[in-house]
């Protein structure tokens, strides 16, 4: 650098993203829509470390002891609870803001590597069907799509009220992704911009949502394992309520969490971090006697096997994935870097999810980018990356001691920081101090 | 017709549980026989008859809670009483016809078939419908066909407040008053089409002497459908 330019300081409250974000909204006067999670930062995963083992606790030997890895989920109410090889699921992504070979993709994927994938707000397509041998139906507000072929058809049942980019918000699929067949399978005219509605048409609250599951078994025979998915607004009381209302399974989403087509000031500024929805959501179900009797799956922001494996050392059942399952099957590829910078972006900070033009052919509805990703080749990189993953667990709770992943437990694990210790509850290193507990 | 001539079956919930109850109706599923079930004392009992999926007829014979006859396909199910909330919610096709009143949500997201309602509708009648049709003979409370994108609501008696809030491609046709219409709704023409509509659903609902001329239509001005600045006033 020059040392003339040494002179120009940069502000931090007004900095280029904020000087950025006021110009853009003097200049189209409508606040933005865009896909991706938050991108400030925020406490997270990167602020816990994992122990390891020494003198105190024996750790397993590294490439010969048995390390089991498989979670059931739904073992309170469903009689056929679901069998999962690995704790990380597929989170629900809608037909809709993702192609069909997208869809696809994430079912080959998942099934190659014994877990779950989930549908969204948008119904469940037959390539995705077809493709997933554990398929989690998303019921939602929109209810798009919705019918009782398809529940019946499905292998878990997840009743949205809401995810950790949006609690509290709605949804809105913008016209441009708005194909004959998403605007078919949604009942509403192609090209129109689709609000997706934040609550439920036909039951408000958990004393009538225990009433709505009650229909949702009637009708599947109890045999399907209901789960209830919340964005973190209040996550102990959304915990305890799901549990209250009858679930099987509650699914918790940090405020990390991506999304398809979200406010971008609700994606920045409304929800609690993924850390904290963790051990809030924990704490409701110990405090219930109900922990490991109500799984408990959490996502938002779950990127490698150290974040999951600090996810189930904090009392989760199992992770769910999204963001990180679209980068593996080719999201941010760098080899379209050109096409993002034609867009006015970049490999690795794509976030028009919203927008349809997606170069990799994800999120997309535009049959010529759709075909730019082989649903197999897609397949066999999340299966990939869900192995190594899953190795990284399992070679964290071996040095750990853990012959199951289960057994990671919070005395595992230090925090960093005073703020990751406050919101996890796992204390500072060093002390046995956790602000606030 | 007598009940023994018609092999009627006879469902107590004084004697089975809900559960049972269901078990039985669902076991028709599948089936293109018809069959005629009547289901004695629901005393106000939740997710009754839901879920069915073949062409038979079922009679209710008292008061239902929340969610009677949800996700219906093909069943003709009579309620001979009131019935709570979300009565026919999500139902595909067949008919679902209610002698006393129904609570709020009736027939929400209903993707097709028939409710007919011969008192009064609450709150949200037919929200986010999708296909399916309603006909209210009395009134229906606010907010009713809230975001309905397909299938119509014909209310001989009056509605409340918002009618049609957000609508799609539904239509809605009201004989009395309207207190006032939500957000990109309008009143519209009414073509020879739209009589012959509205002359079948009021036939198919068993009123089809009733006269046209009373009744007016409201859909979408489509103003919502796209997002934009002139529609921040309104969101
Ligand atoms: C493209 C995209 C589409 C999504 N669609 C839905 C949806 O239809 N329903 C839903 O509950 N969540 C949806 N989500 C949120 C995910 O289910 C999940 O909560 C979130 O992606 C988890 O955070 P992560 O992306 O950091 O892993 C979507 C997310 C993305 C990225």
């Amino acid at each position: 650098m020059k040392e003339s330019d040494w002179a120009l300081r940069e502000s931090h409250t007004f900095d280029r993203h904020a000087i950025a974000y006021i110009r853009r909204a003097a200049s189209t006067g409508l606040y933005r829509i865009r896909g991706f999670g938050a991108k400030r930062r925020i406490p997270n995963f990167d602020d816990l470390l994992m122990k390891g083992a020494s003198m105190s606790r024996y750790p397993l030997e590294g490439y010969r002891e048995r390390c089991r890895t498989s979670v059931t989920l739904g073992t309170r109410f469903a009689s056929k609870p679901i069998e999962l090889e690995i704790p990380i699921t597929i989170a629900g992504m809608s037909f809709g803001s993702l192609s069909a070979n997208a869809k696809e993709a994430l079912g080959r994927g998942a099934s190659a590597a014994g877990t779950s994938t989930t549908t969204g707000d948008g119904g469940m397509t037959q390539e995705e069907r077809k493709h997933s041998r554990r398929l989690v139906y998303q019921y939602l507000p929109s209810r798009y799509g919705m019918n009782p072929d398809d529940l019946r058809a499905a292998d878990a049942i997840e009743v949205v009220v809401g995810q950790g980019a949006k609690p509290g918000g709605g949804g809105m699929l913008l016209g441009e992704k708005i194909s004959k067949r998403v605007a078919e399978m949604r009942t509403l005219p192609e090209g129109i911009d689709q609000r997706s509605a934040c609550r439920h048409p036909d039951w408000t609250g958990p004393d009538d949502l225990a009433i709505k599951i009650l229909e949702l078994r009637e009708i599947t025979n109890w045999e399907k394992p209901i789960y209830i998915k919340c964005g973190a607004a209040r996550p102990y009381y959304d915990t305890a309520l799901s549990v209250k209302a009858g679930a099987d399974v509650v699914v918790i989403d940090g405020m990390q969490g991506g999304t398809a087509a979200t406010q971008d000031v609700f994606i920045e500024h409304v929800g609690q971090p993924t850390l904290v929805a963790i051990k809030e959501a924990v704490k409701a179900l110990v405090d219930l006697d109900m922990h490991r009797k109500v799984q408990l799956v959490v996502g938002g922001g779950i990127r490698s096997g150290a974040d999951v494996a600090k996810a189930l050392a904090m009392g989760a059942d199992a992770v769910s994935i999204g963001t990180a399952a679209l980068v593996a099957i080719g999201d941010q590829d760098p080899a379209f870097q050109e096409e993002y910078e034609a867009l006015g972006s970049a490999a690795g900070c794509w976030e028009d999810y919203q927008a349809g033009t997606d170069p990799a052919g994800i999120t997309t509805q535009n049959d010529e980018l759709a075909k730019r990703l082989d649903p197999v080749a897609g397949g066999k990189k999340l299966a990939n990356y869900l192995r190594v993953l899953t190795l990284e667990v399992q070679t964290i709770a071996r040095a750990c001691g853990k012959s199951h992943i289960h057994n990671l437990e919070a005395d595992d694990m230090v925090a960093l920081t005073v703020e990751a210790a406050a919101m996890s509850g796992i204390p500072l290193a060093g002390t046995n101090w956790v602000p606030g507990a | 017709m007598s009940a023994l001539r018609e092999n009627v079956r006879v469902l107590d919930l004084l004697e089975m549980s809900r559960r049972k109850v269901n078990v039985a109706l669902q076991s028709h599923n599948g089936s293109s026989e018809p069959a005629h079930l009547r289901i004695l004392n629901p005393a106000g009992a939740h997710a009754l008859a839901c879920g069915l999926d073949a062409p038979v007829s079922v009679d209710i014979e008292g008061h239902t809670g929340y969610f009677c006859a949800g996700m219906n396909k093909l069943a003709q199910i009579t309620v001979f009483g009131n019935a709570g909330q979300g009565v026919a919610e999500n139902m595909m096709s067949g008919r679902v016809h209610v002698r006393g009143d129904v609570s709020q949500s009736a027939a929400a997201t209903a993707h097709g078939g028939l409710l007919v309602v011969e008192g009064n509708a609450a709150a949200r009648c037919g929200i986010s419908l999708k296909g399916g049709n309603i006909v209210v003979k009395g009134n229906v409370g606010h907010m009713s066909m809230f975001m309905a994108q397909a299938g119509c609501l014909v209310v001989l008696g009056d509605a409340d407040e918002a009618l049609g809030d957000s609508i799609y491609e539904a239509a809605i046709y009201v004989r009395g008053s309207v207190a006032s219409l939500g957000a990109d709704c309008v009143e519209k023409d009414m073509a020879d089409s739209h009589r012959e509509q509205l002359r079948g659903l009021l036939r198919e609902a068993s009123c089809g002497d009733i006269k046209l001329d009373g009744f007016r239509r409201y859909g979408s001005a489509r103003e919502l459908y796209h997002f934009k600045q002139q529609n921040i006033g309104v969101y």
